[in-house]
């Protein structure tokens, strides 16, 4: 299947804007079983505790498998993987603002505990 | 290419007899309609109703604070119509107000194009925010909302029994409206410009909306999921924002600035693309600084997302980030400054025409600049601290969400309404309105940064009796607002009906909207325009021999 990725992204990384890529069913099914695998993991990994590795262990292996399986709505079930560099940039702009919005955020979070400035 | 008389475009381009208005007159011509133009009517129509009914509870507002004393409303229903005013505002016209109307109307036709690129999309961006737009006045209906616009936790979560959710899914179903029409113009302006419109051939209206798009695109999807986080914390009791349940209220005002202060730009970016077009085409003069102006209406989509903590300097922020936000919140200003020198220096030997049009544009120069200037006292932390959640707030953000952006969504209105009507309009009236909106304007707002940096608190129905008359002062230039700007009303409906009708290239201007007829043809033009000359050009390398044609029309007077 990797192969078969492989050559739809050869064959289709040139294509201009207005041209439609076919994704192939099984393809769509191989990404749809990942979505389930996905999902069937978040809920075991929930079950474990794993805060001995470090507190919030859980929340990232999590957000980890909920990461990958987003990749993989946005790369096949989008269709960006087969898309010009301009959506390329989109699809990474989006990315980028929400690291704004989270790096932001926490830059908030993390310094709230340290308190004003004392001489 | 041969010059071809401004005044003869017309007679020369064949006016034809189908225009976008007489192509079909059933109502379902108008309702299914995919022309951007007829999409852009039915918003005009729709963004003014909304526009009308947050008027009269700001008259409520207004009303109220005639008398200290909290006597012709209740602080209940105080709360909620200071907030109803707000959400209608914010969400229902000012948001959609400049793109929706002007920019759905223009934007196609300065870039030589036949329509946006999704007209589909288009109307159904309509549709949504004629669906949100409906079940949001259904809510207020039912009794309203009463936590303020900005939702904030825990008013709208442990301790509201308004509205809230109805009101939060009516903005939410908006969201999607914003979010189509900003995708339909950056796909429009990348993909269907005319042959020899190339990006800095484009007038700034055109950059301002595709820098708005951006935001609109980037920050709306965030809104969208902080109202369903909050749907979700009060329905199935997840701890987001609730401390009791493991939440932070704080984390709510991080989400919901992360978008309301882009916000601010998708309100006031469009109207500086109209100042723009009014200051460099009513001073017939190339605008000064084309690309700083372009590309600080980008700088400041881009930096308008990294300043939003400055709304929350006293919430509990930590005073690093606040230090953080307050040092970009001074950077933004750069942009805006930026444009406002470059169009005093567009002024400057300008053959300036005090029409009504551009009498928008000076005002919104001046009134701006307050309003901006006093952003950077609330950005600065430690005034913050005194000016937090007084009225000198209210008073910054009225100039410049109205000394701005109505201005120029004015401006704009009167400028572009002859070729979206082919009628013109009383030039008489429409002066006497516009002085009257600019005192009304300042009669109402003014006041209120004295009050606030006096102390007087925004969001309670009654206030100190030492504070009574400059509130009469506020309260009495509502009444003077409130007839300027009916009056617009009364003058463009007559002039739909028994305006002159208008010449293709009324104001003699060089750009593609003027050398169509007016009102346009479905397809905006008869032939796709080919364009050999820059933005705003008056000489003769724009094909058009306006200089002539000016002096031909003075030559009765003289």
């Amino acid at each position: 299947m990797a192969e078969h990725i492989s050559e739809n992204h050869d064959e289709h990384s040139h294509h201009t804007e207005g041209e439609h890529h076919i994704v192939s069913i099984p393809l769509y099914l191989m990404v749809f079983a990942v979505l389930v695998v996905g999902t069937i993991l978040t809920y075991f990994t929930a079950q474990w505790d794993l805060d001995w590795i470090f507190p919030g262990a859980n929340t990232l292996l999590a957000l980890l498998i909920a990461f990958t399986k987003m990749m993989f709505v946005i790369l096949f079930f989008m269709h960006v993987k087969y898309s010009s560099k301009l959506i390329w940039l989109t699809a990474i702009a989006g990315f980028f603002w929400l690291a704004i919005m989270f790096a932001f955020t926490m830059q908030d979070y993390l310094t709230r505990s340290a308190g004003v400035f004392t001489r | 290419m041969q010059n071809v008389d401004a005044t003869n475009i017309d007679r020369v381009g064949n006016e034809p007899e189908l225009n976008y208005l007489n192509n079909g007159s059933s109502v379902k011509s108008w309702l299914l309609t995919k022309d951007h133009k007829r999409i852009a009517i039915l918003y005009l129509l729709s963004v003014s109703v909304f526009f009308a009914l947050g008027g009269i509870y700001a008259s409520f507002i207004r009303l109220e604070l005639l008398t200290p004393q909290s006597d012709l409303l209740e602080s209940g229903t105080y709360n909620r119509v200071f907030t109803q005013h707000g959400v209608l505002m914010v969400f229902f016209f000012l948001i959609p107000a400049i793109p929706a109307i002007l920019g759905n109307f223009l934007i196609p036709i300065m870039i030589g194009a036949k329509d946006l690129a999704f007209p589909r999309i288009n109307l159904l961006s309509w549709y949504i925010y004629i669906c949100g737009g409906a079940f949001t006045l259904w809510a207020l209906l039912q009794g309203g909302v009463d936590t303020g616009w900005t939702f904030y936790t825990p008013y709208s979560t442990t301790f509201s029994n308004s509205y809230v959710m109805a009101v939060g899914l009516g903005i939410f179903i908006n969201g999607f409206s914003s979010i189509l029409t900003g995708l339909n113009f950056i796909v429009t302006i990348h993909t269907m410009r005319a042959p020899g419109m190339t990006w800095f051939r484009m007038p700034l209206f055109v950059w301002a909306h595709y820098a708005t798009s951006l935001v609109m695109l980037l920050g709306t999807p965030v809104i969208a999921i902080t109202v369903l986080l909050l749907a979700l914390e009060r329905v199935a009791k997840i701890g987001i924002f609730d401390p009791a349940i493991g939440g932070d209220p704080i984390l709510f005002q991080h989400l919901f600035w992360f978008y309301s202060h882009p916000a601010v730009y998708i309100m006031i970016l469009p109207g500086m693309g109209v100042v723009s077009e009014l200051i460099s085409n009513f001073s017939r003069k190339k605008i000064f600084g084309y690309e700083f102006i372009a590309f600080s209406s980008i700088a400041i989509a881009v930096f308008g997302f990294l300043v939003w903590g400055h709304h929350m300097f006293v919430s509990g922020q930590s005073i690093y980030a606040s230090l953080v936000f307050s040092f970009l919140s001074m950077v933004v200003a750069i942009p805006s400054a930026i444009k406002v020198f470059n169009w005093t220096a567009t002024l400057y030997k300008g053959q300036i025409s005090y029409d009504t049009p551009m009498l928008y544009g000076l005002f919104f120069i001046g009134l701006f600049l307050i309003g901006g200037l006093t952003g950077l006292f609330l950005g600065a932390m430690g005034l913050d601290v005194h000016l937090t959640d007084t009225y000198f707030i209210v008073a910054h953000f009225h100039y410049v969400m109205v000394g701005g952006q109505v201005l120029a969504y004015l401006g704009g209105l009167h400028y572009w309404w002859s070729k979206i009507t082919g009628k013109m309009y009383s030039e008489f009236w429409s002066k006497i309105a516009a002085m009257i909106i600019f005192v009304g304007f300042n009669l109402t707002f003014f006041p209120q940064f004295i009050l606030g940096y006096m102390g007087m608190p925004r969001r309670y129905a009654s206030y100190p009796a030492e504070f009574q008359v400059l509130n009469i002062f506020s309260t009495a230039g509502a009444s003077v607002l409130a007839i300027g700007l009916l009056m617009p009303l009364v003058y463009f409906t007559y002039s739909i009906f028994f305006g002159a009708k208008a010449p293709a290239n009324p104001w003699l201007l060089p750009g593609l909207e003027w050398r169509t007829s007016s009102p346009p043809p479905t397809e905006n033009f008869e032939k796709t325009p080919i364009v050999t000359w820059e933005a705003y050009d008056f000489t003769e390398e724009s094909g058009l021999d306006l200089e002539n044609a000016r002096n031909r029309l003075r030559a009765p007077l003289a």
